[in-house]
């Protein structure tokens, strides 16, 4: 009984964790965004009169977002065209389960792991969940029954599954690094020292493999430099056809995937929850000194230092996002195929190379 | 609570295949191919082997099927074949049914006999798995590599090839 609640507490407190902090993000974007081209951004949104730099605007969106009109065209695949927002909106959402906050939280005896569904294929997990994120753009192209849409997601597919290719293979060279494909092991791992004082993060063991999977998961969240599925401004996307709260899903879904890659990046190569130094019972500095501190205290330091990693690339990925302009089609895919999956596989070897030297 | 879910997964799964031979437009049917496949790597997971249920939803609902239903979708075929083809097609694929029936009351035949119990351990641990790929079947692993280059590099010149005319 009490495990069973123990679960349920957990899925609620992932869920509200993500769908909060995401909207936020898009707080954040417009502020961000703003604060780059010399604006002062979205800071109206009042709630009796207060208001705390446009703190509010995130759920001012979401009311205006829900009391619009749901618009289903008439000539449209009725079922597959309602059915689309929800698939990606679905398969990004699950994702958050895998993800470890924290180490084992300890109270009264029972010993909670901060981490919702904890398998030993974690890794393949998130991807399968975000490879079918795939059907959602591909169907609501094709079930719009538009020839643009479907061209829109035609091309969205196609951006997604090449840069899937290279979003796989430059994870192997992690994997081998830290052989596992369990989140919380390889968390485990990055905990240990390098030299006796650098923190194994995969940074340090993997910086190619960083690079790569960072531009491929930035390809997969369909943001600017990568933005040829939507291309608000100026072609047809896939989810032209939408309207109110169903556009809002595909809005909600691209900013969920910031948020998602975000945790993956902190979790395989920023030592997920891991602060430098501290153990299960306090900080042990290199330089000979300690700091002991009770367990609550070292979870807590735990969760909080996975939350700044996560905000770090957060930021990172909005910051990259309002500095470039976009990618031609071709220049996309000869990035994807001729630049990022040859230097995958040649990181691949040479992590083999090392491995076996060392 | 898992023969619940076995009961759901199988009703789904089947009736994803039925609707899959039933309708007559090519894009729903590929759609319920995947449907079947999801529910098939559901099945693994039930078994205690989350490896191969992840692989087999990768590789068959994320990868593959996306490309069935890319072509499908961009093509459109709306007309089915001629009735002087219909003869023959229909003939030769109730050949192949029948074959297929009594493979499967023989497959049938076996799948009664009680289970040898796996051990506790997860069954299709991915180092095992691979452990295994590179010692005991190194041969049919490597001769299954070279088909699978051999049909994509044939597949990228009878397109080149059609290109040049």
């Amino acid at each position: 009984m009490i495990e069973t609640l123990i679960v349920l507490v957990k899925i609620v407190c992932a869920l509200v964790w993500f769908l909060l902090i995401t909207l936020y993000l898009t707080w954040a974007e417009r502020k961000e965004s703003a604060l780059m081209q010399d604006r002062i951004g979205a800071n109206r949104a009042n709630f009796f009169g207060i208001r705390i730099i446009g703190l509010f605007q995130p759920f001012a969106d979401a009311i205006k977002m829900a009391f619009k009109e749901d618009f289903t065209p008439s000539f449209s695949r009725k079922f597959l065209h309602d059915l689309a927002p929800f698939l990606s909106f679905f398969f990004t959402g699950v994702t958050i389960a895998t993800i470890p906050f924290g180490d084992i939280l300890k109270i009264g005896g029972k010993e909670i792991k901060l981490q919702v569904l904890d398998i030993n294929v974690g890794l393949l997990f998130v991807l399968a969940m975000l490879s079918f994120t795939i059907y959602g753009v591909l169907l609501s192209g094709w079930a719009s029954n538009n020839r643009w849409t479907l061209i829109g997601g035609l091309r969205g597919a196609a951006q997604l599954i090449s840069y899937e290719v290279a979003l796989g293979l430059s994870l192997i060279g992690l994997v081998m690094v830290f052989p596992s494909l369990d989140f919380s092991a390889i968390v485990d791992f990055q905990g240990e020292l390098l030299f006796g004082w650098l923190p194994k993060w995969g940074i340090f063991l993997q910086p190619l493999g960083f690079l790569i999977f960072l531009f491929a998961t930035m390809a997969e969240s369909e943001r600017v430099p990568f933005d040829l599925p939507e291309g608000e401004s100026e072609i047809v996307g896939f989810f032209t056809e939408y309207g109110g709260m169903k556009w809002g899903m595909y809005m909600f879904t691209d900013f969920m995937k910031v948020l998602i890659i975000s945790c993956l990046l902190t979790t395989l190569f920023f030592g997920g929850y891991q602060v430098p130094w501290l153990y299960a019972d306090g900080f042990r500095f290199p330089w000979g000194g300690e700091w002991l501190l009770p367990h609550g205290i070292v979870v807590l330091f735990q969760v909080l230092m996975f939350n700044i990693k996560v905000f770090f690339f957060c930021w990172l990925q909005i910051l990259l996002r309002w500095t470039y302009p976009r990618f031609r089609y071709d220049q996309l895919m000869d990035f994807g195929w001729k630049l990022l999956i040859p230097l995958s596989l040649i990181n691949i070897v040479a992590t083999a190379i090392i491995m076996s030297i060392l | 609570m898992a023969y619940f879910l076995f009961f759901l997964l199988s009703v789904v799964c089947i009736a994803s295949v039925l609707g899959m031979i039933i309708s007559k437009n090519q894009a729903y049917s590929a759609l319920f191919v995947i449907l079947a496949f999801t529910c098939t790597g559901g099945f693994f997971a039930l078994l205690d082997a989350p490896f191969i249920a992840v692989i087999q939803i990768i590789i068959y609902a994320g990868a593959i099927m996306v490309l069935f239903i890319f072509v499908i979708m961009m093509v459109d075929v709306r007309k089915g074949i001629t009735p002087e083809k219909k003869k023959w097609t229909s003939g030769f694929a109730s050949g192949i049914a029948v074959i297929l029936f009594i493979e499967l009351i023989v497959a049938l035949k076996m799948a009664f006999n009680p289970l040898n119990t796996s051990s506790s351990q997860a069954i299709g641990n991915p180092s095992d798995l691979g452990y295994l790929l590179f010692t005991k079947y190194l041969y049919p692993f490597e001769i299954t590599s070279i088909l699978i280059i051999t049909a994509l590099v044939g597949a990228i010149i009878l397109v080149k090839k059609k290109e040049k005319e």
